[in-house]
């Protein structure tokens, strides 16, 4: 175990940088990011301040770069960080956080906090401590190609009964297309109505699209589990076949974290910039929506609100775009207290979904997207990330809440008029 | 050494040491914190209006959204020991008149009536600063030595400088001379402490304005 712990010492100690150091040089301990964190505020438990579950890098960052804290370690005044320690903490780093990011929202210092979990994520990864659920995805992510194990065969089912049903070739491998569309294995398995939207959309707004089969999906759960070089993997896979394609744009799936990865790490990881355009679904409808080129007919008439993914809002600065699609289809949407910006977490962002042992926490830290609920009562909800969708679903079940959760570029493909219809009309 | 030769001494030497330790203090922790530096975002920027470091170190003086009611001792506490704080440091004549010695710069001041007030009440925003620390479980579960002890260095200055001017507990000449010392003390500690955020504050905010500026987030 040692030479793991010292791998994850020296990975941790490179991932410290300025704004860390800065960031634990002016932490006050005023605390005020336990109000921010929902496994903090549903539990009432110190242990979830989002400041403590950094300790053990901070300890390390005064030890390692401060003169006071060498100084203290040469005289044998500083705990140094242990593998139990580092183990202690895997519940801290991983369970109990979903890299919401509200903390980094609201600490008057102006600490990124969710930046650090992140990079410290690096290091528990190269000490070992990740936990079994995460590291399983990125083994199959690695290994077969997705986290939940799908393979190509199972895309190419969901396109022919997406052509059956619907009438609508989907294309894949066609080079030149503008848009390289990427799916997630949650869309795969659990919602195929996902690729039947995208291909009405689409067709109604006269782009060319195509799948990839050596790129189909998007999430990477190498970079909910800290380890860049896994991370760099998985990305590149996907660089690989948009470059191969000559794509435009790759359009990141309902999903917030791989849209992250894709838009927000995926250059850091290769080492270079993309030479394409990475969008959400969301911002992709937002803007043939801008453009006119998305046509809706009809209204839903029951109580719709909408919850934010983190990784959109929050972490990725897509905010009006979701807002304006739900108002083109909904007579009767209405927002849920914190929307947008300062919206609660699902409870499963950043892994946490895939840690079996952590669903007791989850399900009590789900009170806080229960009790938003409440304040509006409405008949369904409305997100754009599959894994919300999922978690949010085992929520509302353990507690017997029932509202139907459906994504959003599904709702507006069902508004599309039946283009077969409309042309012969 | 009596009273004369001890105030003495902290208005020299001591006085000397304890800004020359400040000053070099502050200069090897700024380069130790921002010579780590940071590695170039190689991602294509989305730009929005608000999202940019600078904006981020003014906002962030503010509660953000729905913050305030969730924890407004934290808040209301804080703003006025802070803005106290910076009220009697440099609007009371004496101080103005110490730093026009050293710096030649000078200001006008508030009357000391009213230096007196704010004292007061900075004392007592201090008190239930520290009250709030101690009953709170999220603060005192995080709360570490240093805690106390920076709110000690920070509580005596303005103390004893309040018991000097109002000849309280010592003779004038000695309570100024423990003044004095005090905020010696104080100058020799910040920089090593969480004292510190006094300088970091605006490069945390910064980064944290830029990171996410970079992404158009306003935050």
């Amino acid at each position: 175990m040692s030479a793991s712990l010292e791998k994850g010492v020296r990975v941790l100690k490179e991932m410290i940088d300025a704004p860390i150091a800065s960031y634990f040089s002016s932490c006050v301990h005023c605390g005020l990011c336990a109000e921010a964190c929902l496994f903090y505020t549903e539990t009432g438990d110190p242990k979830y301040t989002p400041i403590h579950k950094l300790e053990p890098m901070r300890r390390l960052y005064e030890q390692e770069y401060t003169l006071l804290g060498r100084l203290k370690k040469m005289v044998g005044l500083s705990k140094p960080v242990t593998d139990a320690e580092l183990g202690q903490w895997q519940e801290l780093v991983y369970n109990s956080c979903t890299l919401c990011g509200r903390c980094s929202a609201v600490c008057p210092m102006g600490n990124d906090i969710v930046y650090m979990v992140r990079k410290f994520r690096e290091g528990m990864s190269a000490a070992g401590h990740a936990p079994v659920g995460i590291k399983g995805a990125v083994n199959r992510t690695v290994n077969i190609g997705s986290p939940m194990g799908v393979k190509l065969p199972a895309v190419k089912a969901q396109m022919k009964h997406v052509e059956e049903d619907h009438g609508i070739p989907i294309p894949m491998d066609v080079v030149g297309a503008e848009y390289l569309v990427m799916l997630s294995s949650m869309e795969i398995i659990n919602f195929p109505e996902y690729l039947a939207a995208i291909a009405k959309i689409m067709k109604q707004a006269g782009r060319t699209w195509t799948l990839c089969s050596t790129a189909f999906e998007a999430t990477n759960a190498g970079m909910q589990i800290g380890n860049s070089d896994l991370a760099r993997v998985i990305v590149s896979r996907i660089v690989e076949g948009a470059e191969k394609l000559k794509v435009k744009t790759v359009i990141s799936p309902e999903c917030g974290h791989a849209y992250t990865a894709l838009r927000w790490e995926g250059a850091n990881l290769i080492g270079r910039p993309f030479t394409f355009k990475v969008q959400h679904i969301i911002e992709v409808l937002g803007e043939f929506q801008e453009k006119g080129l998305l046509k809706t007919e009809g209204f839903e008439t029951d109580r719709l609100t909408f919850h934010d993914p983190c990784q959109l809002a929050r972490r990725g600065g897509v905010i009006q775009p979701q807002r304006n699609l739900m108002n083109m289809v909904a007579k009767n949407f209405v927002e849920m207290p914190d929307a947008g910006y300062m919206n609660w977490c699902c409870g499963g962002g950043g892994g946490a979904s895939a840690i079996e042992e952590g669903e007791e926490l989850r399900l009590a830290a789900f009170k806080k997207k229960k009790s938003q609920l409440e304040a509006v009562k409405p008949d369904r909800l409305v997100t754009a990330c599959a894994n919300c969708r999922i978690v949010l679903e085992e929520g509302l079940e353990h507690y017997q809440m029932d509202i139907p959760v459906i994504g959003l570029t599904e709702l507006i493909a069902e508004h599309i008029p039946d283009l077969a219809k409309s042309e012969g009309a | 050494m009596n009273e004369m030769q001890f105030l003495t001494w902290v208005r020299g030497q001591g006085l000397d040491l304890a800004v020359s330790l400040f000053l070099l203090g502050v200069l090897w922790r700024l380069l130790e914190i921002y010579g780590l530096g940071r590695k170039k975002d190689l991602t294509a920027p989305r730009h929005a209006s608000g999202a940019s470091g600078w904006h981020t170190v003014f906002r962030r003086s503010l509660p953000a959204e729905s913050m305030l009611k969730k924890s407004p001792v934290t808040y209301i506490a804080g703003y006025t020991f802070h803005l106290g704080l910076g009220l009697v440091v440099f609007l009371f004549a004496p101080h103005i008149k110490l730093i026009q010695s050293l710096t030649g710069l000078h200001w006008p001041g508030l009357p000391s009536q009213f230096i007196d007030l704010i004292a007061i009440v900075t004392i007592a925003a201090m008190v239930v600063v520290l009250a709030d620390r101690i009953s709170k479980p999220v603060k005192r579960f995080i709360s570490t030595f240093e805690d106390w002890f920076t709110w000690l260095v920070t509580f005596l200055p303005l103390l004893t400088g309040w018991l000097a001017v109002r000849h309280l507990l010592l003779p004038y000449t000695s309570m100024l001379a423990v003044h004095i010392l005090c905020v010696e003390i104080l100058l020799i500690v910040l920089p090593f402490t969480k004292l510190f955020h006094a300088f970091t504050v605006f490069g945390s905010r910064w980064y944290n304005g830029t990171v996410n500026g970079h992404k158009g987030v306003v935050v």
